[in-house]
């Protein structure tokens, strides 16, 4: 469904991906994790139309989407959400998520019932006219998710929803993006939250200074010496291997 | 927000038989010139309070509208009535201009707000130096007080047609509160990545609302060269046109159908009452503006049609 291959991107003289491809087939959820400035969100952006790449292809549903604006991907089917969320601050939580579902609805009545239905599915039912300002962040990580769902996409790209929630917020989560594969969205994200990477993902994908270095099922992924490497440093894995600390 | 556009609307048509009550030529003109500023307020609402892309050179289309006007009546024949239409149509073209380029490279905020100054500056200079608009000579409309000639022997002409373009203004802004596109200019405004996410085509969203904008202040622009029936350079593109324009939704409450009807009655009322007090001194009007914009910004930041609520509020309390 999604298909990235050899994206590059410099930014001045930092390359923050360099050749990176990967995967992701219809109905999977596929994680992309890596240390901290691997390049994960820059790779999100490329991909979603928001940062331009410097050579590589991205196709979608057999597509070439590289170069394409941002909400033409949108209307594509291929939808992002913010790491740093980005509510509409202003507004009431229906509002927010109608503007997602503008881009199906016919009018903006419709628009406005459809978001209460999708602020129920993810648990915002009573929160629907809340200003989005009045949130708590696992409320706004909810709400991205919300407007992201209201359009319908085919694909989601999640960049870290989990990041900034306490354990019991993220447990409850976990069932909510499952739901969603299980409603027919295929999923990509990136995630710091081992935890949910291990029990969402069926195959992940690592990125370390821009580059993919491996690529399996979580249980094989976290036993790579490469991933143990690029999170705690050269020889490390293999002091580990020893039965020493890293 | 279904309200407040209704009242809005109502109140408008609860204006219609004014001419007939009052007898006093002051009270007609100073009911023209309130919604003559509501006009140009709801005009700069539309792109800056909905849209958010807060322009300090709203003269640059309503000096547009009111040349476009002029220009094609005096020079060319142009019935003044259809000059009324063409000047929306120039004011647009020229808000689709200053947008196109502003836009397209993705100035925003302060920047966009200087930008457009810089291009009311531009026309200013440009009108003050090419012959068709009379240079600073300025551009006379000829008299000729016939209905047919957009010119009216009695207050009352001029009253019904300001009162119907504010009453089109006030829709606009109603439509937009309740329309597909109104939501997209406000998600716009509220985060510009979000919406490009959500599939919403930023530039074209507020292209289309600075081309709605400069429609309405070319109307504008072309009601005001029939009242006088005098323009030159500093009277079109002027930086006071571009002032009250941004003042008049502030001080009533910017993205709100209301607010720009409520700041122009506030706006008018002091100006008269500045006016009669120090017999006209030139130039105080501006100072009392800027006290009253920063008395507005810092206690009421979202202008006076906030006090509607809250007075609703503290009466459910005391009831």
């Amino acid at each position: 469904m999604l298909e990235i291959a050899g994206i590059s991107k410099r930014f001045g003289g930092l390359t923050a991906v360099a050749d990176a491809s990967l995967e992701v087939r219809e109905g999977e959820i596929v994680a992309l994790i890596g240390p901290n400035g691997a390049g994960k969100t820059t790779l999100f952006g490329i991909a979603a139309g928001f940062i331009p790449a410097d050579g590589g292809s991205v196709r979608f549903a057999g597509e070439e989407i590289l170069g394409l604006p941002p909400h033409l991907v949108a209307r594509r089917g291929l939808v992002r959400t913010f790491q740093i969320v980005q509510p509409f601050a202003g507004l009431s939580v229906r509002e927010n998520v109608a503007v997602g579902c503008q881009l199906h609805a016919g009018s903006r009545a419709a628009a406005l019932g459809e978001a209460a239905e999708v602020a129920r599915r993810v648990g915002m039912g009573d929160l629907i006219d809340r200003p989005a300002s009045a949130l708590t962040i696992a409320g706004r990580k909810r709400l991205e998710l919300a407007r992201a769902l209201a359009t319908k996409p085919r694909l989601l790209l999640l960049d870290e929803v989990m990041a900034g929630l306490n354990p019991t917020e993220i447990v409850e989560l976990l069932p909510l993006v499952r739901a969603i594969r299980g409603s027919g969205v295929t999923l990509l994200l990136t995630e710091h939250v081992m935890q949910a990477v291990m029990s969402l993902a069926e195959r992940v994908y690592v990125l370390s200074d821009g580059r993919i270095i491996a690529e399996g099922p979580p249980a094989a992924i976290v036993a790579d010496p490469r991933v143990i490497e690029a999170y705690l440093g050269r020889g490390a894995a293999q002091r580990l291997s020893r039965g020493g600390h890293a | 927000m279904k309200t407040p556009g209704l009242l809005a609307l109502a109140v408008l048509l609860a204006l219609v038989p004014l001419p007939l009550l009052v007898q006093s030529g002051f009270w007609l003109q100073f009911a023209i010139f309130t919604l003559y500023f509501a006009l140009l307020g709801q005009s700069w609402n539309l792109l800056g309070g909905y849209g958010g892309q807060r322009s300090f050179g709203h003269a640059a289309f309503f000096g547009t509208g009111a040349y476009a006007a002029a220009v094609l009546q005096v020079d060319l024949g142009v019935n003044p009535w259809l000059c009324l239409g063409l000047a929306g149509l120039f004011g647009a073209a020229a808000g689709g201009f200053v947008g196109a380029l502003s836009f397209r490279y993705g100035l925003r905020g302060s920047y966009f707000a200087l930008v457009t100054l810089a291009f009311a500056e531009v026309f200013r200079i440009v009108a003050d130096s090419v012959p068709f608009t009379g240079a600073g000579v300025g551009l006379q409309i000829p008299l000729r007080q016939t209905a047919a000639n957009f010119q009216f022997h009695d207050k009352a002409g001029f009253y019904a047609v300001i009162l119907a373009l504010t009453a089109l203004a006030t829709a606009v802004a109603w439509w937009l509160e309740n329309s597909r596109f109104g939501a997209e200019l406000v998600a716009v405004r509220e985060n510009e990545d979000a919406a490009r996410a959500l599939g919403i085509d930023v530039n074209r969203t507020k292209l289309w609302a600075i081309a709605l904008s400069g429609a309405l202040a070319g109307f504008a622009g072309s009601f005001y060269a029939q009242y006088f029936l005098y323009l030159d350079p500093r009277l079109a593109y002027g930086v006071e046109v571009s002032v009250t324009a941004l003042l008049v939704p502030l001080i009533g409450g910017a993205g709100t159908v209301l607010g720009p009807l409520i700041g122009a009655v506030a706006l008018r009322a002091l100006n008269e009452i500045s006016s009669t007090v120090t017999s006209g001194a030139p130039g105080l009007n501006l100072v009392l503006y800027g006290a009253l914009l920063i008395a507005i910004l810092a206690f009421l930041p979202d202008g006076l049609v906030s006090l509607i609520p809250r007075l609703y509020r503290s009466r459910l309390r005391n009831a």
